[in-house]
């Protein structure tokens, strides 16, 4: 089990209005907004709201407690912001931090503690820190979130010893279970004053009363049911640095250090069976300017050779400008590698042939980008332009058969162009077409080959009469007539051209 | 004394293949010795077998022409590439993939990259022609200089892949280290027996220059089977055979 940590800080808005400006350390003060149409105390301080004023009272009110209070406006969202600044900034205690809207921060503790010297050095140590920043906060360790939560708020006790945090949380009220104000009222008229009150009553019994919500926060806070963390960083799992004791300038030094990284990252990858689909190569300059490259591949790798010889091409990308003091591999995305990849299409006698395809196309992609490879698949569609699909990799296999049974051109324009043509009888494929100025006399025809869009495409149903034909110089065309005699007069167009 | 000239006849034979294996142009391998089904044309080949293993250049002029280089390269595409894939640089997109199927390439195992320009496009031609797990290679690369065109030649003599050079160009055509030049017109289909309509696709295919083969021309036609060469047309050759070696 997990040990976690939640961090309350009560008076966060004041606190972060008095450290943009310091001299209202000494001044009653409250931020305020317009609500309905009164202007209501939206936050205040601990000197503020020990002399009675309280958030959710008209500003007016609290101006009758204390007269030279001043007011300052409240912007929206801006909890928000802190509490993500906050928790960001308590990555230096914890890989997981997560915010915890409205007013907290939460981390998950596990395994991190023992390198402050215990959960009390620890616990104390973010609480010292925070206040030296001027955020005065209340914190509690426990087993789950639910339970370091209420003891947070509403407890005494700071550190709960594993599997004791029931008891821990008897005493306190029952809002320390973050239930909805509605429930709570009830559960004020009904008497129960503390969560030991109804915690060991029957299930059904809570949930006819207060709903299923509160079987989930008691699950939570005793752990029963899970609850997961949004970490505000995801984990990066593959990552390697390598400081330098002296700065380094030269590419032949980049390239030692990349090749350095690689081969550790790659052996990372390969003791948890995992290739790399993106790599990221990082150089922290002196000055603090972060230089970096990418590469991306078409399948998971870890070849050191391979990958080196991607990272080649982007080497120059790199400005040591005075020079670079540390360099980070991160392999952002990975995926599972088997040992043995299936082969797509095999080549008697050479083992890794998919391999050897795979990183050309990676050295292509990596140079002209991802997109300038294509590669189609057939579509059960009859719409010429849509009768293909684009895709990018090499592993998607197609799902129908090519259709060969009706004659498509060698080469198609991208989109059909105009032509100006002679017909004798509706019906018929052109006797003449005029096509960027030549005239071409047609000998022979087949068609017409009749393409609907489909229904369920769009609204407009267009007709499309396809003709094969063949000029005088021997050269084959497919021209189409666009809609029909009987409607306005259709257009002709030039499609594209056969072998 | 007709001993003495047959010795002389063999023994130029046995040192002009020392002169093609010094040059970079190895006899095929035994695999390699397959009839690709061009039948008349084979005559033409030094080997009497198409050359594999090298790069062969293709010049068209007009839209039309482009269409019918493509059929054909398409056609000898398919012959070749009975177990690899195919890498096909373009730097405008007008293959349309269904269109291949009907010259025995799967559409689904060609890959087609797109290149910027020129320089890319060679680029990527050069690096596809040094993975000798594609079949063939085709770039349609406008203009390359006489050494780019070593480079590529160069690769294939390692790798063993099948280059194509498609160039579609309107000025006058430089010369560059390819093993051919071809050029491929339309010419009216027969689809025999009189039946009205549009036939097979027909071609007069001209072989310009052939290093240690004979150039000619040749009516070839496009069956569902594979390449039928009708007749030898020395005749048609529009340029006069450009000069090998």
């Amino acid at each position: 089990m997990g040990r976690y940590m939640s961090v309350w800080l009560p008076y966060l808005l004041t606190d972060r209005t008095i450290r943009s400006k310091p001299e209202l350390k000494e001044v009653d003060f409250v931020l305020s907004a317009v609500v309905r149409g009164r202007i209501i105390v939206q936050a205040s301080g601990s000197a503020v709201t020990q002399k009675g004023v309280r958030t959710g009272m008209a500003v007016t009110d609290a101006r009758a407690i204390l007269p030279n209070l001043q007011v300052f406006n409240y912007q929206e969202g801006i909890a928000e912001k802190t509490l993500l600044g906050l928790a960001e900034w308590a990555l230096r205690f914890t890989p997981v931090a997560a915010v915890d809207i409205p007013d907290g921060i939460i981390l998950d503790t596990s395994g991190c503690t023992h390198l402050w010297g215990g959960e009390v050095h620890y616990l104390n140590d973010i609480i010292c820190q925070l206040d030296k920043i001027g955020y005065s906060a209340k914190a509690a360790i426990a087993d789950t979130i639910g339970a370091a939560w209420a003891l947070a708020r509403y407890g005494k006790q700071t550190i709960i010893a594993p599997g004791a945090q029931m008891q821990a949380i008897q005493l306190l009220p029952p809002a320390g279970l973050r239930l909805e104000p509605f429930v709570l009222d009830r559960m004020y008229k009904l008497g129960f004053h503390t969560i030991g009150d109804f915690m060991h009553m029957p299930h059904p019994v809570l949930r006819r009363r207060f709903g299923q919500e509160i079987l989930k926060r008691i699950g939570q806070a005793s752990g029963t049911v899970p609850e997961p963390l949004e970490s505000v960083q995801p984990a990066v799992v593959f990552q390697v640095c390598l400081p330098c004791l002296e700065p380094i300038k030269t590419r032949t030094g980049i390239e030692i250090a990349l090749k350095t990284l690689l081969n550790r990252l790659a052996q990372q990858l390969y003791q948890e069976g995992k290739g790399l689909r993106k790599a990221v190569f990082k150089g922290c300059r002196i000055d603090g300017a972060i230089q970096q490259i990418a590469i991306g591949t078409n399948r998971p790798v870890r070849n050191v050779k391979h990958l080196l010889q991607l990272f080649e091409q982007k080497i120059s990308a790199i400005q040591p400008a005075l020079g670079i003091e540390l360099f980070v591999m991160e392999a952002p995305v990975v995926e599972k590698l088997s040992s043995q990849q299936e082969a797509l299409w095999a080549v008697p006698g050479c083992g890794n042939e998919n391999n050897a395809l795979a990183n050309l196309l990676d050295r292509i992609a990596g140079r002209a980008g991802t997109q300038s490879i294509r590669r189609y698949l057939p579509v059960e569609q009859y719409w010429p332009e849509r009768s293909v699909k684009l895709t990018h990799t090499l592993f998607e296999q197609p799902d129908t058969e090519w259709k060969a049974d009706r004659p498509r051109p060698i080469c198609l324009l991208e989109k059909p162009e105009r032509i100006k043509v002679m017909v004798p009888v509706p019906d018929y494929p052109p006797m003449m077409f005029i096509y960027k100025g030549v005239m071409h006399k047609i000998r022979k025809a087949d068609g017409p080959e009749r393409i609907a869009r489909e229904w369920w495409q769009d609204d407009n149903t267009q007709i499309r009469d396809y003709y094969r034909v063949e000029d005088e110089a021997g050269a084959r065309y497919w021209l189409f007539r666009s809609g029909t005699y009987d409607q306005e007069e259709p257009g002709w167009f030039i499609h594209g051209f056969f072998a | 004394m007709e001993q003495a000239i047959i010795n002389k006849a063999e023994q130029v034979q046995k040192l002009q293949k020392e002169i093609l294996e010094l040059q970079g142009f190895r006899p095929p391998l035994e695999h390699e010795w397959r009839d690709i089904g061009l039948g008349l044309m084979n005559e033409a080949f030094p080997n009497k077998v198409f050359p594999v293993a090298t790069v062969h250049e293709f010049v068209s002029t007009s839209a039309e022409e482009v269409a019918v280089t493509c059929g054909f390269i398409s056609g000898l595409v398919g012959a070749l590439m009975n177990n690899g894939a195919c890498l096909w640089v373009t730097t405008k997109r007008r293959v349309f993939a269904p269109g291949l199927k009907a010259f025995g390439v799967k559409p689904d195992q060609v890959v087609f990259a797109d290149a910027s320009g020129n320089k890319e496009a060679l680029w990527m031609m050069e690096e596809g022609l040094k993975c000798n797990t594609l079949a063939s290679v085709v770039g349609e690369i406008s203009e390359l200089s006489f050494t780019e065109s070593r480079r590529l030649q160069l690769a294939v003599e390692d790798s063993r892949v099948t280059g194509f050079i498609h160039r579609h160009t309107q000025k006058p055509v430089a010369h560059i280290a390819c093993v051919s030049r071809w050029r491929i017109k339309p010419v009216e289909s027969s689809s025999g027996c009189g039946m009205p309509g549009v036939g097979m696709p027909s071609w007069n295919v001209e072989l310009q220059k052939i290093r240690n083969g004979k150039p000619g021309a040749w009516i070839v036609n496009w069956s569902p089977n594979g390449f039928r060469v009708t007749r030898a047309d020395i005749g048609r050759l529009s340029v006069p055979a450009a000069k090998t070696g």
